[in-house]
């Protein structure tokens, strides 16, 4: 596998809606490492800081493009990239699944930094 | 003057009045968000309480700053960032001076607005933080000026937060947020804090 320069990461108040959101960007984007955090810490819906602080962490690019669907799953990642030492993640306010798959299929064609942003600011509605 | 005794014994009295509230404020989250700001501060506080009973703190700056992390960690919903950054701002605010309370609280209210980006009158827990600290300055906070201020938010359309997804429908109920930050100001009161 060739892993690409940029990974994606996916915030949801919902386990099964990050989940199933990463598989549908996984087929375009194979060699992209796509990461997600759903859910509070006991699986209900919500979000949780410490989840969202670890798979940013575990994801293989060291420069992310971070999409989410609502309220808290925003404001814990703003916080989790505050705290965030080596990383460097774009926070994304575009339509969480137009916005994932463009940057995901993107970077699986090897765009650049600017060209993945151009196509992604139509999207943002947040 | 706040000490570490005096802000911990108010923190505990709020963790109090939320297990108290719960079910009511769920029942104001239901009607205008998903039901579970009580359960959510209550999860939060519960994890707070842990924190400061065992802590040994040696300033009062690392009593608002465990609870931040506990906020932060355990709420699972909007209030956990937004107090979570409420009581790290006041955190920093009383490490450099632990004798002014508005300059503290101010601290508080900014971190709230730097982090949900909120401004006065969009129906939010600022609309409680705002007139308490102005009261506070004036030397005339009461039990009334914060349910006073609880209860103007009925009153405002919502345009921040899950109730803005129902605009001129958010109108007509009291927001859960500015419920649970009544309670706070509520146990800065019962726990003396402002005859320190
Ligand atoms: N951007 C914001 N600024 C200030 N306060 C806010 C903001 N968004 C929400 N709130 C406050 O948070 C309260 C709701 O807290 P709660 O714990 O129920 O979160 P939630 O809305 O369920 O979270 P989520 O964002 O995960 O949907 C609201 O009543 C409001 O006072
Ligand atoms: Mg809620």
């Amino acid at each position: 596998m060739n892993e690409k320069r940029y990974g994606v990461f996916i915030a949801s108040h919902n386990k099964e809606l990050a989940e199933g959101l990463t598989d549908l960007l996984k087929e375009m984007a194979r060699d992209v490492s796509i990461t997600f955090a759903g859910g509070t810490d006991d699986g209900d819906i919500g979000t949780s800081f410490e989840k969202i602080q670890q798979a940013l962490t575990e994801n293989n690019a060291n420069e992310l493009f971070a999409f989410y669907d609502l309220g808290s799953a925003k404001m814990n990642l703003e916080i989790a990239i505050e705290m965030m030492e080596n990383k460097k993640v774009h926070l994304m306010d575009t339509a969480l699944v137009e916005g994932a798959f463009t940057a995901s299929t993107l970077i699986q064609a090897n765009a650049s930094y600017d060209e993945i942003m151009e196509q992604l600011r139509p999207l943002k509605i947040k | 003057m706040l000490t570490v005794d005096h802000t911990t014994n108010w923190l505990i009295l709020f963790a109090k009045k939320i297990y108290e509230k719960k079910d009511y404020l769920n029942e104001l989250d239901s009607a205008i968000g998903d039901g579970d700001h009580g359960s959510n501060m209550a999860r939060g506080m519960k994890a707070m309480e842990e924190k400061l009973k065992d802590g040994q703190f040696s300033n009062v700056q690392d009593v608002f700053k465990a609870a931040s992390m506990a906020l932060l960690s355990k709420v699972g919903g909007a209030s956990g960032p937004l107090y979570g950054s409420a009581f790290m701002g006041m955190a920093k605010q009383g490490g450099s001076d632990e004798t002014d309370l508005v300059a503290i609280l101010q601290a508080g209210l900014q971190g709230i607005q730097l982090r949900g980006k909120s401004a006065k009158g969009e129906k939010t827990m600022i609309d409680v933080w705002i007139p308490v600290i102005e009261a506070l300055e004036s030397e005339s906070l009461s039990k009334e000026i914060i349910q006073d201020a609880v209860l103007q938010t009925k009153e405002m359309k919502a345009t921040k937060g899950r109730a803005s997804y129902l605009g001129d429908r958010s109108v007509g109920h009291v927001d859960p947020g500015a419920a649970s930050s009544g309670y706070l100001f509520e146990a800065m009161l019962d726990g003396g804090i402002l005859n320190e």
